[in-house]
């Protein structure tokens, strides 16, 4: 594990020399992952990595891929799955155009899992799915749609306990270990490079799903965040959240209703 | 159990366990009515579509308040803090706790290796590491990440854990303080800060 001061000098260089602020992100979390990559890399000491990060752009690049955590799953959270079929689609329904934002998608398995509940709902064709992401190189994986062929059974899984009624395979063609998923489905997809961090709003949505970015930021950082998802969103438009993300400490409660006890706002006023 | 070491000072006890360690906090935690100034938090190996059943069974048993675990809560004495599913539970300086859905480390996300290593950067001789029944051999890296900053480290006795094969390869790999049966287990967290 790298040394605390360590971390602090790489958020400082990298602020410096690229203009990307890692200095509210959890360092915990950054601490493990910049260690993670140093190990990766074979770097022997940190003073090569910090000098490599300085003045490679192209390793930065890589760099920041790697520490951003792109680990995501189809229907994960089934409970939530269940939520959204039965409860919001529904409402969002009535509307004669749907936006939806997929705030920090990665690969783009919860893109994927929305569009297929929402076609299932009959509404896919009058949506349009936003969906960003820091990293470049992941939004290339989720624009594509091809997902490794060993997750399918528990996706499948996911999507069952979620109330999927279909069969999950009729979604993707399996070929040399990968699941390719129907172009049908990513139609109403729409994929750009965004920062929470830096960026601004850029459109009114109907619903922001934003699942488990949150927690790798500390709390002005969570704070602002939130901020920028309510100022992009509808009234009587949804935010969800992940599972032990919350944002009570972050906005007027007044202003938003939870949903049962899911992790899932609505902007009432 | 040796008195030599009588520990003092503790803010963390933290516990991690995978098949077979409900068991031992079904004996244990029951037997124990308050925290001397120290909190626990219990890592367990368990589904990830487990919600709040483990939670819930603790909270059942436990005569101290089980606290659920959300992004940057924080650690307070007196409280038992259990690892969520699906998500690393790491710590912060600040003394919260952050979660981290991060690749899966020993097959396992939560990892104990994970959480242990996160404490021992935070809590240093305040940490004591305890490590429960189970058949992988998630802990042992990071109890020795535990003992390497200064924390105590305790193994479950294998002759009386579940799984024999965490406890023992966490002995055959680090030098524990201790290696306790339950009621010793307890024994000890009972005299932790007295």
């Amino acid at each position: 594990m790298i040394e605390d001061i360590e971390l602090e000098t790489l958020i400082n260089d990298v602020y410096e020399y690229y203009g990307f602020d890692f200095g509210s992100y959890s360092r915990a979390s950054l601490k493990r992952r910049v260690s993670r990559v140093i190990a990766l890399d074979g770097f022997k000491h940190f003073h090569e990595f910090l000098s490599k990060v300085r003045y490679d752009p192209e390793y930065y690049k890589r760099m920041v891929d790697e520490i951003t955590v792109n680990v995501t799953e189809m229907f994960r959270d089934p409970a939530f799955y269940t939520v959204v079929r039965n409860e919001i689609l529904p409402l969002l329904g009535t509307k004669p155009f749907i936006r939806l934002w997929h705030a920090g998608c990665s690969t783009g398995e919860e893109v994927y899992s929305m569009a297929i509940m929402l076609k299932e709902a009959g509404l896919l064709h009058k949506c349009l799915i936003y969906a960003t992401d820091i990293n470049a190189t992941v939004l290339e994986t989720a624009k594509q749609g091809i997902f490794p062929l060993r997750m399918m059974k528990e996706y499948s899984e996911n999507y069952r306990d979620a109330g999927g009624q279909e069969d999950f395979s009729s979604y993707y063609i399996a070929n040399y270990g990968i699941a390719k998923f129907n172009e049908e489905l990513a139609q109403k997809m729409v994929f750009s490079q965004h920062n929470l961090v830096s960026d601004t709003s850029f459109n009114e949505f109907d619903m922001i799903l934003c699942r488990n970015v949150l927690i790798y930021f500390d709390n002005n950082l969570q704070k602002r965040v939130i901020n920028l998802f309510d100022e992009s969103l509808a009234v009587l438009g949804f935010l969800a959240l992940g599972t032990k993300e919350t944002i009570k400490y972050s906005i007027a409660m007044d202003k938003y209703k939870q949903l049962d006890k899911e992790k899932i706002w609505r902007k009432v006023k | 159990m040796e008195k030599s070491k009588i520990i003092s000072g503790c803010k963390v006890v933290i516990i991690g366990g995978s098949a077979g360690s409900l068991n031992a906090l079904m004996q244990i935690l029951p037997e124990i009515s308050k925290l001397n100034g120290f909190a626990i938090v219990i890592v367990l190996h368990r589904k990830s579509t487990d919600d709040q059943t483990l939670e819930e069974l603790l909270a059942l048993k436990a005569s101290i308040a089980v606290k659920p675990v959300e992004d940057k809560v924080v650690l307070k004495p007196g409280f038992i803090y259990v690892a969520p599913s699906n998500y690393h539970l790491l710590f912060e300086k600040n003394e919260t706790l952050s979660l981290d859905t991060s690749e899966k480390v020993n097959y396992s996300r939560p990892s104990i290796d994970v959480s242990f290593e996160s404490a021992a950067e935070v809590y240093g001789q305040t940490l004591v590491g305890i490590l429960l029944s189970g058949s992988n051999s998630d802990g042992t890296n990071g109890l020795k990440a535990i003992k390497a900053s200064g924390g105590t480290i305790v193994v479950q006795d294998p002759d009386f854990a579940d799984m024999s094969f965490m406890p023992n390869n966490a002995i055959q790999n680090t030098t524990p303080d201790f290696v306790l049966n339950n009621s010793e287990l307890l024994e000890l967290i009972i005299s932790i800060n007295n």
